[in-house]
């Protein structure tokens, strides 16, 4: 009976420990701003690392889940005989939701694991003790770069990523289904508004960017410096970050959409 | 060359940006800031919305900017801005609520009068015609067959 409270104790004290590390190495990660905007090229290298190599899954994701959502929202609609809203339904759905989501969580799969493969494998091999061996701080050469590429990427990622899914539902709308095209666009123009829909959606994936990198980093900078303990920390990156994109999305759409 | 495909990515993401801000949302069919403002009383408004399209012959020619309560005259009061482009509105326009389709959405319809004075920066229209309401309609409809029988 003890025992098992004490467990719990431990679990409890364990997780509390491990939210004050995070927070502390938030902490550092942004005090590096400063000293990271003397050397943007350290930007610009993790913006490839996280941006550029992550559009083409992006892309094509978004392609096809514009073109399965025009065809899932055809099949409903035209039992009501709305149609001509089908517009409206694929970009409500990508701007508001898909979109900054599913490019979060993709960008976890594909960029949050190697980023903390990559910190936990320098811990690992020392790199990182080595830097501070010379006087270069690691949080602010390796991880403050990381944390704003991804941070920066995210929104527009998810930008390409509706923007692309919305003309993969034209097509398939349009094209296959014979969606009237004016009414397509102009109904999708007269319920989308800017204010509402687009710029919450750009504010929902830049949440994202920063909760999806702070995750990755922290999980690598946390990891235990064995191959085993790295591989543990990628695969928590993975899960952790869903799970914590899922959450909070509920949060912000009932902030954002709720009344 | 890494400069080259950051600067290439980032220009990709914000034409994504642009191509949902003007293709996909409202943001370019938005008569914004500019405009001029006239206000309308109405009895029962129904479900108008703000931003409700104000249209005159089937053509939007405004938005409906902020719908007021008068607490003394227990009115709706609708300020609507109108496109300056369209500056020959007569004085005695009468404004109806109507419903664009069965379901659809709620908008101000203007049937122009024959006055010779045009409504300026902000006017009012004094001739109005409320919303029609679904149940008071049906609650008369009732009442007229229960009269008849």
């Amino acid at each position: 009976m003890l025992e098992a409270l004490a467990r719990l104790g431990h679990l409890g004290l364990h997780a509390l420990a491990r939210l004050g590390r995070g927070h502390l190495l938030l902490l550092a990660i942004l005090s590096g701003l400063p000293s990271l905007l003397a050397r943007p090229r350290l930007l610009l290298a993790q913006i490839h690392n996280v941006g550029v190599l992550s559009v083409l899954i992006i892309v094509v994701s978004g392609l096809f889940v514009g073109m399965v959502l025009s065809l899932q929202g055809h099949y409903v609609l035209s039992q009501f005989g709305a149609s001509e809203s089908l517009g409206v339904m694929v970009a409500a759905s990508l701007v508001r939701e898909l979109g900054p989501v599913v490019t979060a969580l993709l960008v976890a799969g594909r960029a949050g694991s190697a980023l903390t493969a990559e910190i936990g494998l320098m811990k690992a091999t020392e790199q990182l003790s080595g830097l501070e061996m010379m006087a270069v701080d690691p949080i602010k050469r390796i991880l403050t770069p990381r944390f704003f590429g991804g941070l920066l990427s995210m929104p527009l990622l998810a930008a390409m990523f509706s923007a692309v899914g919305v003309i993969g539902g034209y097509f398939v709308g349009v094209g296959l289904l014979g969606v009237d095209d004016g009414a397509f666009w102009s109904q999708m123009q007269s319920k989308i508004d800017w204010r509402e829909d687009i710029v919450n959606g750009v504010i929902k994936s830049l949440v994202f960017g920063w909760v999806v990198t702070w995750i990755a980093l922290f999980e690598g900078h946390d990891a235990i410096p064995t191959s085993e303990g790295v591989s543990g920390a990628t695969t928590r990156t993975v899960v952790h970050s869903a799970l914590a994109v899922l959450c909070l999305d509920f949060v912000l759409t009932a902030l954002m959409f709720g009344d | 060359m890494i400069e080259i495909l950051v600067g290439a990515f980032m220009a990709a993401g914000f034409i994504a940006l642009f191509f949902l801000a003007m293709k996909v949302s409202n943001l370019n069919a938005d008569v914004g800031g500019v405009g001029y403002r006239i206000s309308a009383r109405f009895e029962n408004v129904g479900s108008l919305k703000v931003r409700a399209p104000v249209a005159m012959a089937g053509v939007r020619v405004g938005r409906v900017e902020a719908i007021d309560f008068d607490k003394n005259r227990y009115e709706a009061v609708v300020t609507l801005r109108i496109d300056p482009r369209f500056d020959t509105i007569p004085d005695d326009t009468i404004a109806s609520i109507f419903t664009s389709g069965l379901l659809g959405e709620q908008y101000i319809g203007l049937a122009p009068g024959g006055s010779e004075d045009y409504l300026a920066d902000g006017g009012s229209l004094t001739q109005t015609q409320s919303a029609l309401v679904l149940e008071q309609m049906i609650g008369q409809f009732l009442f007229k067959k229960a009269e008849e029988g």
